[in-house]
């Protein structure tokens, strides 16, 4: 084939030339012709735009709605407007007898509590299993690892009945402590940690730095962007935890969001208004989390397959 | 400095995954290793005491615990359990007793997810891995709305989901109307249809994350071998087949496993979207498990119930685990 003539337009050669500039050869090899691949790029970009589209604007129309009044939902249930455009189905929320704003407060302060208590636990038990030879090391290894591939089902009865011998029924700490004792933390930052540089630790330890020292000061800075990570990962996680929170939390006041929007499901299944509202509340916070950190999730999750 | 590296990191690693020309080169490490060992074994416990406190008592006891639990009469009104062997094992495989109807059902429904769930799971994913894997424009802004429905929990999908698939005043059937098509689709509240809602609830919600690992996964592809099958005349197509496939094995056996676990543990979408119903069709074993379990006051059942979920999962994954692998060789 002879269609190494210069593309007409230039937009398709520059998506062109990145793949194939990887060989780097002179020779070309045969190549599609450039109208092919100006067609290929477009239709290429039609079917994202049309997922893209297809992820947005159901959450658009959620938000749409949870700002009608519940007259209009039910005379003008697609109108792209909402007329009047109202914030009746927040103060409906505020104002009912679920304290959805009570339930905002309890879910934050269960994912940062939980959060914390993954960061100290994992952080110092990743250190030992990184850096440290000890006896037992591999079973205990061993054991942590095993449990990754455990469904959580096998923990939910046995666990329940634990957390009401400690009298933790309907508290934080029954939708915070179980949690924090999973598996995936402490692997997480061991593998971080093994891939840290041994030098300077070596250099430290040399110098009489003791292994507390050396975690807190050494290890502990250098892991910045592991430990914001997993704190982002770890937070979303207890944010949206759902199952076991149904079950353990009793009383209204006490309920985090996911569980009280499901009740919430319950009160107001036919006002759409006041429970897209609901959703819009619980939804806010981690969106902004996800559009902060939005780059660093995306890479843990693509690694966490490379590398394992 | 390099030697060092590699000295220092041989020390550190478990001795078997220690590479082979740092063992043999120092005649002197093992004891150093051993003496080594014993001088930190104090200090590493000390350092892992709180995680392991945790996990002892909410990871290890309860497997334990629950397995105890299920060869008990356990029940929550009585002061004393008895050991009654394997009795509720038997009862769930025995046709005719109180749980067996209920528990295989919520089985065959866990299974009709998983196996209609898994390919679109795989498929569509993939589908859009390869589409921004095209070093295109913008390729990072559609990768995170592509992943952001990922980061919304459970509850707010199925309280959006059942709105927009309402079958009276739903978004869904409204659009199938105006393109002419059935606009009354009873879509959570009769089957088939509440499976194929269930299918699209789960896909739209998690594809981004199946389609993020994927993607690494063809980004690490060796490009050498696309342009060696491009010189011996291979087409997209062609390509696909013999570079893209075999060179995302390894993670394509990862997405799979955590995918088909994902499904069979699937809850919240049903718990939502259909209640189970209609009439139980679309209850998931962990729905029944933790209803028996947790509201009905039938522990000792329901701890067996789960083993025997963990028993079919360990297998499935064997097997998914087998198959890959022999592909590969």
């Amino acid at each position: 084939m002879s269609s190494t003539t210069v593309p007409k337009t230039p937009a398709p050669s520059r998506s062109r030339s990145a793949a194939s500039s990887a060989a780097g050869s002179s020779v070309q090899a045969p190549r599609r012709r450039p109208k092919g691949v100006a067609a290929r790029t477009a239709g290429l970009y039609a079917v994202l735009i049309f997922v893209a589209l297809a992820i947005i604007l159901p959450l658009v129309w959620i938000l749409i709605t949870s700002f009608k009044t519940d007259g209009d939902v039910i005379s003008n249930p697609y109108g792209i407007v909402p007329d009047p455009a109202s914030t009746e189905a927040y103060s409906t929320l505020a104002e009912g007898q679920q304290p959805i704003f009570l339930w905002l407060l309890n879910s934050f302060l269960a994912a940062t509590l939980q959060t914390a208590i993954i960061l100290v636990t994992a952080s110092l038990g990743a250190y030992a299993l990184a850096r440290l030879e000890f006896r037992g090391k591999k079973i205990v290894f061993g054991v942590i690892i095993g449990t990754l591939l455990v469904p959580p089902v096998i923990f939910l009865i046995p666990n329940y009945l634990i957390v009401q011998n400690l009298g933790w029924l309907d508290t934080i700490w029954a939708i915070t402590v179980p949690g924090a004792a999973g598996a995936f933390g402490i692997f997480f930052l061991r593998q971080f940690f093994i891939g840290l540089p041994a030098e300077i630790e070596e250099a430290a330890r040399i110098d009489g730095a003791g292994d507390l020292r050396i975690f807190t000061q050494i290890v502990l800075p250098l892991s910045r962007p592991a430990l914001a990570t997993l704190a982002i990962l770890s937070f979303l996680a207890n944010w949206n935890d759902f199952l076991w929170p149904i079950y353990v939390l009793l009383s209204p006041e006490r309920l985090t969001l996911q569980p009280g929007l499901s009740q919430l499901q319950g009160t107001y299944s036919t006002h759409f208004s006041i429970v897209m509202a609901g959703a819009v509340i619980a939804s806010v916070p981690v969106l902004i989390l996800f559009g902060i950190a939005q780059k660093q999730i995306v890479e843990s999750v693509a690694s966490s397959a490379v590398k394992g | 400095m390099q030697p060092s590296t590699v000295t220092n990191l041989a020390t550190r690693l478990p001795s078997s995954r220690r590479p082979r020309a740092a063992r043999t080169g120092a005649a002197r490490r093992p004891r150093a290793a051993r003496t080594g060992a014993a001088r930190h074994t104090g200090t590493a416990y000390l350092f892992l005491a709180p995680f392991l406190a945790l996990f002892t008592v909410f990871v290890v006891a309860p497997s334990i615990f629950g397995l105890w639990i299920s060869v008990t009469d356990w029940s929550p009104f009585k002061d004393t359990q008895n050991f009654i062997g394997l009795q509720n094992y038997i009862d769930l495989f025995t046709p005719g007793s109180i749980t067996f109807g209920d528990f295989w059902q919520s089985m065959g429904a866990t299974g009709i997810f998983t196996v209609l769930s898994v390919p679109c799971l795989l498929i569509i994913p993939l589908f859009i891995a390869i589409l921004l894997n095209n070093n295109i424009r913008g390729g990072t802004a559609f990768r995170a709305i592509f992943f952001a429905p990922y980061v919304l929990g459970v509850a707010v999908i199925g309280v959006i989901w059942k709105y927009l698939l309402d079958t009276q005043s739903g978004m869904l059937n409204h659009i199938l109307g105006m393109l002419g098509l059935p606009s009354d689709i009873p879509w959570t509240v009769d089957v088939p249809w509440a499976w194929v809602s269930l299918v699209i609830v789960t896909v739209w919600w998690t594809l981004g994350f199946n389609a993020v690992i994927l993607l690494a996964g063809l980004k690490a592809i060796n490009p050498d071998l696309y342009e060696a099958a491009s010189l011996d005349g291979a087409g997209m197509i062609r390509k696909f087949w013999s570079v893209t496939l075999p060179g995302l094995r390894p993670v394509m056996l990862f997405v799979s496993t955590t995918t088909i676990l994902e499904s069979a543990n699937m809850f919240g979408q049903s718990y939502i979207l259909t209640k189970g119903g209609p009439a139980n069709s679309t209850r998931t074993a962990i729905m029944y498990i933790s209803d028996q379990g947790l509201s009905q006051n039938n522990m000792a059942p329901a701890a067996a119930m789960s083993y025997i979920l963990f028993a079919f999962l360990a297998v499935i994954s064997v097997i998914n685990f087998r198959l890959q692998r022999e592909k590969t060789e």
